[in-house]
């Protein structure tokens, strides 16, 4: 097989909204792909011999670390989690592994009405490095649909994940990701989220253990909430053991949408470090933001800390780039554009370069 | 090219500026001194059309058109610029982005930012965490970039040192010098009117405006004497300035 292969699983007027979630159809820059529409894994295939990718069933019946791993994370927090699952993709990164390019998976919501549901298990093995681009995504004729999403990350110990799902979906979409990370000694785990297109609503709340000393967690997130949207998003990390830190970074635009920016830092453990940023930009006089930042402790010697910042955009900000020739439009989209920053990403350039490309394009649409 | 008539202008409940009258032609830049408070910077943001500078009397008119009423990046596409006082940091804009929107030649933004010693700038978030001389440096640089005819300029040395200030007084002086541009600027120091001709000059006190002249020898007056004596000399006002 070819490069590319994946984009003779995709429909010309898929293109658009899979290249709005992150998806390389030319396989180019990407070092493994999966593609599930709906129920159905249409593509997976690894152009690494350090990656394994499969749809989880497969692995289930033929990877013992597959079967051992999944819902290992829940039942680590004593969480149930729904077993109705089809699909969802098998991720297994070798010991020691330096993945350069990203791994991408694509979950694509394609039929009107239809309910996805999937469950992912992603393996970072002792010592590897990888970044795993999700993108989840509907399609123009999916009007009205479901997606859940689990997803459990295991870390290995000095092991790298930097995971950035983008979410491009459509008005009537419910989406409900449900993640859990494991992170052993030293492991660094990096969530990204990024949704700027209409949907329904998105009910999320990931979260990471931090069970190994010296790991790290952080969870960025940057969110356009549009008129009629629900965007309820957290992030939780908890603080097992010494010399663990936490660092969750949120941005939300409401252009008249509903945000509930919620962040929950739990030390469960002393000489833990733990800090919390929400920054809220209001656009439109309806919508509404809300910041919740939680942190919670029975030790002394931690450093849990937060801040939170809601308003409007500055006329200031606006006049001053009038007065060097932007229309009043053009003024309010650069400066939201300047707050969605993707430097918070904790991206490689090239990676760093893509995303940016792809929120210029969603944010042109949007103004 | 500028001509601001019978012009009051009010900024919240105050009425700041009373009855300005002010011409500013091609080629011919002026200065503009004055106390702190006396309502120089509001004459420059309601030349510009800034909110909140609610224009009560008169008229400001630019080649011939009457601007009052238009939005501030109208007035901008007529060919006015202003180099901000105290511009506001834009987390996330970056001053390059700034630059490549007023110049499609990034040969030019990279010499004068070079120029400029903003090279290092560039890729940072506009304002954010510049010091105050390079405040100034970025916004000559952008006002440079935006070309227009009518320059206002608040204040460009003030808390620039020495060697800045020469090298932003000759790139300023090599833009005006060019044919049909022409500026109103604000100093407190003088030490512009060094490296800039200028002809005209005149002096706001509590809003009005007083006493017309050579700049250079107004300046020496108002040093010696400070601006009380502004008051007394009495020329005409602004007009024909
Ligand atoms: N936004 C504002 N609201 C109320 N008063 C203002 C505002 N801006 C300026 N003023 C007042 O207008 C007067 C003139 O200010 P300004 O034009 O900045 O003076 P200058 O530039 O000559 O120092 C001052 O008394 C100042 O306090
Ligand atoms: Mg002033």
């Amino acid at each position: 097989m070819s490069k590319g292969e994946i984009a003779k699983h995709i429909e010309a007027q898929e293109k658009e909204t899979l290249a709005s979630s992150g998806m390389d159809a030319s396989e180019e820059t990407r070092s493994a792909s999966f593609l599930q529409k709906d129920n159905r894994v249409f593509f997976s295939r690894s152009l690494s011999s350090d990656v394994e990718i499969l749809d989880i069933r497969e692995a289930l019946e033929k990877i013992p670390a597959a079967k051992e791993n999944y819902g290992r994370a829940f039942k680590a927090l004593n969480r149930e989690y729904p077993q109705d699952t089809e699909g969802g993709y098998f991720i297994r990164i070798k010991k020691d592994a330096v993945v350069q390019m990203p791994i991408q998976a694509c979950l694509f919501l394609k039929s009107q009405g239809f309910k996805q549901k999937v469950h992912n298990v992603v393996i970072v093995e002792e010592g590897a490095k990888v970044y795993l681009i999700t993108g989840c995504s509907a399609s123009t004729a999916a009007k009205e649909g479901f997606h859940l999403g689990i997803s459990e990350f295991f870390i290995h110990k000095g092991a790298y994940l930097n995971f950035t799902m983008i979410h491009s979906w459509q008005e009537e979409v419910s989406v409900k990701p449900m993640s859990i990370a494991l992170l052993d000694e030293g492991a660094v785990y990096v969530s990204n989220y990024i949704c700027m297109r209409p949907v329904k609503e998105i009910i999320m709340y990931p979260t990471a253990v931090l069970s190994g000393e010296r790991s790290r967690a952080s969870f960025n997130s940057l969110v356009l909430s549009h008129p009629n949207c629900l965007h309820d998003i957290g992030s939780r990390a908890i603080l097992r053991a010494k010399n663990t830190q936490a660092e969750m970074t949120a941005r939300a635009v409401s252009m008249g949408g509903n945000v509930i920016s919620r962040g929950h830092i739990k030390a469960e453990s002393p000489l833990v470090k733990g800090h919390l940023e929400c920054r809220g930009l209001m656009l439109s006089e309806k919508g509404h933001i809300y910041a919740i930042p939680e942190m919670e402790t029975d030790f002394r010697d931690v450093d849990l800390s937060h801040e939170a910042a809601i308003g409007k955009i500055s006329k200031d900000e606006i006049e001053y780039l009038c007065a060097r020739g932007f229309s009043q439009n053009e003024a309010q989209s650069i400066i939201v554009r300047g707050f969605m920053d993707v430097n918070i990403l904790g991206l490689p350039e090239m990676l760093r370069k893509e995303i940016s490309q792809i929120e210029e394009q969603t944010l042109k649409g949007s103004f | 090219m500028l001509e601001i008539i019978n012009l009051s202008v009010q900024v919240g409940k105050k009425m700041i500026l009373r009855d300005i009258n002010l011409v500013i032609r091609k080629d011919v830049p002026a200065v503009l001194f004055g106390p702190n408070g006396s309502g120089k910077s509001t004459l420059l943001k309601a030349i510009m059309g800034f909110s909140g500078y609610e224009v009560k009397k008169g008229d400001i008119v630019f080649n011939g058109k009457k601007i009052n009423d238009l939005p501030i990046e109208k007035r901008v596409s007529l060919g006015l610029g202003i180099m901000f006082q105290n511009p506001p940091k834009i987390t996330g804009v970056k001053l390059v982005q700034i630059a490549r929107f007023l110049s499609q030649d990034e040969q030019k933004i990279q010499e004068l930012a070079g120029r400029l010693s903003l090279r290092n700038h560039l890729d940072r978030d506009i304002n954010a965490e510049f010091s105050g001389g390079e405040m100034k440096r970025s916004e000559l640089f952008q006002i440079i970039m935006q070309d227009p005819q009518m320059l206002l300029l608040d204040e460009p040395e003030s808390g620039v040192d020495l060697e800045n200030i020469s090298i932003m007084g000759k790139a300023l002086n090599d833009y005006l010098k060019k044919p049909g541009k022409s500026a109103l600027m604000i100093t407190h120091t003088g030490y512009i009117l060094d490296y800039v001709k200028a002809d005209n000059g005149c002096v706001m006190i509590d809003g009005e405006l007083w006493c017309v002249g050579k700049p250079k020898e107004m300046f020496e007056s108002i040093r010696k004497n400070g601006y009380g004596k502004c008051k007394e000399c009495l020329h005409v006002q602004g007009r024909d300035s």
